[in-house]
């Protein structure tokens, strides 16, 4: 019965900005790829953002930020889903995040972070990967 | 693996979030906890909300949410969203419109996608109202996915349907149909400040009225009109809902209504449980393919091969 199984993803855009072409298409891209995927939109608090995550029972949470807010909401949202028992939900990045805040993220907790112009086919691929050992 | 159904009557949102996963996966384990809540279920009182897509059903159920909230009610919200059936994805979307709603841990919402289920449901929303119905919600509030015309689970799932419209979809002759026109105990008009708004409200109000010179019936649907986004019209409709409500009440047929869905519910069950035991003994032992062998052959017609078959499994009747 396992193979009516199928992961579910929360896209979510913390903070204020209001840049959401990103995660809009990266949306589309997870749903073309079989995935279940809640759009929660803009100027989601990272309270709002795992509640949904808990009452949805996500497999990803994918944040997506382009003003600069990430160092603060990334780990602020990975150490909330900690505090709700959510340990195991895969938590993903992308936007403008300068690469040398990448190893703090990921020091925090977020698997992976995905930058302009990586493919979604690799994007997909990672998460199919991650989620199937959990 | 745990008891989810014991801690999702205890209060546990995790458990009551990971046993409406098992149920959406038909995992086998879901029915044992199914059972094990029934007995506290019947309480909430079940809305659904329908109508084409972007008529505004996202945004009034947050606004109702909302009032309800103000009552202090406990609510539980199920989205509805269609599955893609070329790759079986979906992009679940109703979560934006519910901003308000989503920021209160009172407010219980699960996106659901369809998962190649046709009437406008998922095949299993029904267990999953039945799910926050035991976890102690007061109010379900279940969003379809947007209809056309003819997908009306909703009626037999709710016990108030409430169908939302806008103008600028149609003429007269479209209110006069059948289907989804039928089921409503409202009507909402919503984007009621767009202009063909008041015709569509006395078009819907005509179709009201030849409803009650065609066919008797105890329950009038009233015709209210909503501007969702700017929160008019809320409040009276949820008097309308109430109002609805107690008429179901008073004139006993909650009670009817709901026989008739239990004995569908338990209906389909069975012709679940039958055809999966019934198919499995057929399908496991590869006598199947060479029957398609033989029919494609045209050795042998499906008409006859199929009540051999069933002739095989059910002898004789005693």
């Amino acid at each position: 019965m396992a193979g009516k199984k199928r992961i579910k993803v929360i896209m979510a855009k913390p903070g204020l900005d209001g840049h959401d072409r990103g995660a809009k298409l990266l949306a589309r891209v997870f749903a073309e790829a079989g995935m279940e995927v809640v759009y929660t939109g803009l100027r989601q608090t990272p309270e709002m953002i795992v509640e949904a995550a808990l009452q949805e029972d996500a497999d990803v949470v994918g944040l997506s930020s382009l003003s600069g807010v990430h160092n603060y909401f990334f780990p602020r949202v990975v150490e909330l889903l900690k505090e709700k028992g959510l340990d195991e939900v895969l938590v993903v990045g992308g936007g403008i995040i300068p690469d040398e805040d990448i190893p703090g993220l990921k020091d925090s907790g977020v698997a992976a972070i995905f930058g302009p112009g990586t493919r979604t086919e690799d994007i997909v691929e990672f998460i199919k990967e991650k989620v199937s050992r959990n | 693996m745990e008891d989810l159904a014991a801690e999702v009557l205890q209060g546990s949102v995790r458990a009551m979030a990971r046993l409406i996963t098992l149920v959406e996966n038909e995992d086998p384990r879901a029915f044992e906890f199914l059972g094990s809540i029934y007995p506290h279920t019947g309480r909430a009182h079940v809305l659904g909300i329908t109508g084409s897509p972007g008529t505004g059903k996202s945004t009034l159920t947050d606004k109702i949410t909302s009032v309800l909230r103000q009552q202090e009610k406990t609510v539980g919200v199920v989205a509805v969203d269609p599955s893609s059936p070329f790759t079986g994805g979906a992009l679940l979307g109703d979560r934006i419109r519910m901003q308000r709603a989503s920021g209160d841990p009172d407010v219980f919402i699960r996106s659901m996608a369809t998962r190649g289920n046709l009437g406008g449901l998922a095949r299993t929303t029904a267990d999953v109202i039945k799910i926050m119905d035991g976890f102690g919600k007061d109010w379900v509030i279940v969003e379809t996915v947007g209809v056309g015309q003819d997908e009306v689970e909703i009626a037999k799932t709710a016990d108030t349907t409430i169908v939302v419209l806008a103008p600028g979809l149609g003429d007269s002759i479209q209110s006069m149909k059948a289907g989804v026109m039928e089921i409503a105990d409202l009507y909402v008009i919503n984007k009621a400040d767009r202009s063909g708004a008041d015709a569509l409200v006395t078009e819907v109000r005509i179709r009201v009225e030849q409803d009650a010179q065609i066919k008797e019936a105890a329950w009038r649907a009233p015709v209210l009109k909503t501007v969702a986004v700017e929160d008019q019209g809320t409040e009276p409709l949820l008097e309308a809902i109430e109002n609805h409500r107690s008429f179901l009440e008073q004139s006993g047929r909650l009670k009817k209504v709901r026989r008739e869905k239990t004995r569908q519910e338990t209906l389909s069950l069975l012709k679940e449980e039958i055809s999966r035991n019934v198919l499995e003994k057929i399908l496991g032992k590869g006598r199947f393919d060479d029957l398609i062998d033989d029919i494609v052959a045209h050795r042998k017609d499906p008409y006859t091969s199929v009540k051999e078959i069933v002739g095989t499994i059910f002898p004789e009747e005693e």
